[in-house]
């Protein structure tokens, strides 16, 4: 069963009950779950989480939706490897990969989005809304078919084809919205206060962001009931970043690991990199920016958490890097042929920003490092088609084959000259 | 009558402009301040507006044409 409590206002601490609302009506700061700690603590062992389901739910104590209930579609528990290869290239000696592309509709936010459907459910609404860059709006279509509910998703008029996709295949109502960023996110707010619908990212959002302390959870218990020493996520509205931390420090509140001071640290794309250009002016605000990078899913230009985000990169004494699409590129091909893991363009800022903030002494060589890569490459294909080699075309003979393979190592012999 | 939650982001130069205070003289509009932050090089102010939904749309178009950025209270809806 779920203890989760009551929601509490991140900055003024105001309490109100569970229900649908996101915003505190005092200060209009943004609203969190909060659980009953007490009860938790003793009930919730390490023998009762590894018993449960292989996936997202068997931490269902700690979210704030009953898994009986949940709207399930098999989001979670993905591989943590050890990246051997990588991690050599780089200079790092315990290296990990938290491969989130293995989720079911490629992506952490079906993490989210399981917890917020499954409240939207509780609540009697019969529609699940997004405004997303993709990889939301997937998830949201295809969580919404599972439940029965309706679902109405809003993306950029440019999206990259396979988000489209991902979304159209589940049928929702797809709507591709013409104008600039600014523009979109305006109507979309102003939708979510017209339409009795669950917007996951409006109205259930208290409820939707604890999704993301799943990943937090997974590691811990992947690196065998340890904390990392340090983490490396994206940065998009900063929410994901400061759940993962909150994961942690709640089994460590539960006594389920030891302290670690565990270190945070994130990423951007320097095309929307409001958080990074915080951080480097040694400021907690955020200057909005206008998005412009091949990192859509990262593009958000005024994040909603990334005060909070810088918080505790200070708090635990991480760092913030922002890389180039150029590097965004090389961080994709980069994680593909040394791992085998082929990641979208979140995963190579998250892979590139690692490399710099290793280069910048900023993460240690004996940390027990973990880099968290959010979603599947094939999403964003349109990114790396130009940096391929392109397949040896031949005729149906060895001597065609040899002739080719020849041909292929002499141009490369060239380059390198 | 419409209530509109909006975030007012200033930078530098723009500070020391009563902006909110000529919105509410220029205008037909209740400002009601609710959460704020404001240092030496830029600041922003969560508030509550109030009135006729045209007045409030004319309102906060002449406050971003000072130069301030207006977002709704959410913050960014769209996400990744």
């Amino acid at each position: 069963m779920s203890f989760a409590k009551n929601l509490r206002c991140r900055e003024c601490g105001r309490v109100y009950p569970l229900d649908p609302v996101h915003v505190c009506e005092w200060c209009f700061g943004p609203l969190e779950v909060f659980y009953d700690y007490e009860a938790l603590k003793g009930l919730v062992t390490r023998e009762r989480i590894e018993s449960g389901p292989p996936s997202m739910w068997r931490y269902a104590d700690l979210l704030p939706a009953d898994a009986e209930t949940a709207v399930d579609i098999g989001t979670g528990y993905t591989p943590l490897i050890r990246a051997g290869n990588l991690g050599r290239l780089l200079g790092l000696e315990h290296l990990y990969i938290k491969n989130d592309c293995q989720n079911p509709t490629w992506s952490f936010k079906d993490r989210v989005v399981s917890v917020a459907s499954t409240v939207a459910r509780q609540f009697e609404f019969d529609t699940l809304a997004c405004a997303s860059t993709g990889n939301l709006a997937n998830s949201v279509s295809a969580h919404a078919a599972r439940a029965g509910m309706k679902a109405c998703v809003f993306i950029p008029a440019d999206l990259e084809q396979g988000k489209v996709i991902g979304s159209a295949v589940y049928n929702p109502t797809l709507v591709a919205v013409e104008g600039s960023y600014d523009e979109v996110n305006r109507l979309c707010s102003e939708l979510g206060d017209k339409y009795p619908w669950a917007f996951v990212n409006i109205n259930v959002r208290p409820y939707y962001a604890e999704g993301s302390k799943t990943l937090g959870y997974e590691v811990c218990e992947q690196l065998g009931w340890r904390a990392p020493d340090h983490c490396i996520v994206p940065l998009a509205s900063g929410s994901l970043f400061t759940k993962i931390y909150k994961g942690i420090k709640e089994l460590f509140w539960l006594g389920l690991v030891e302290w670690n001071a565990t270190r945070m640290s994130g990423a951007q794309a320097l095309g929307c990199s409001p958080i990074y250009d915080a951080y480097s002016r040694g400021s907690l605000n955020i200057r909005p920016q206008k998005p412009n990078t091949i990192a859509k899913s990262l593009a958000i230009g005024n994040p909603a958490d990334g005060y909070y985000a810088l918080k505790v990169m200070e708090h635990t004494g991480g760092a913030a890097t922002a890389v180039t699409d150029d590097e965004v590129v090389d961080g994709i091909k980069l994680l593909a042929e040394t791992e085998g893991i082929f990641a979208e363009t979140a995963g190579g800022v998250v892979i590139s920003g690692l490399r710099r903030l290793v280069q910048e002494g900023k993460v240690r060589k004996d940390e027990v490092v973990v880099a968290f890569i959010t979603g599947a490459g094939l999403k964003t294909q349109e990114a790396v088609i130009p940096a391929l080699a392109p397949a040896l075309k031949i005729q149906a003979t060895i001597d065609s084959f040899e002739e080719a393979v020849a041909a292929r190592d002499l141009a490369a012999a060239g380059e390198r000259r | 009558m419409t209530t509109k939650r909006v975030k007012f982001t200033f930078v530098q130069g723009l500070i020391k402009e009563p902006v909110i205070w000529k919105l509410a003289k220029q205008f037909d509009v209740i400002t009601n301040i609710r959460r704020a932050d404001v240092t030496d090089d830029r600041g922003w102010v969560i508030l509550e507006v109030d009135g006729d939904a045209d007045e409030i749309e004319r309102g906060l178009k002449w406050v971003e044409e000072q130069g301030v950025r207006v977002d709704p209270v959410y913050e960014d809806i769209v996400e990744g």
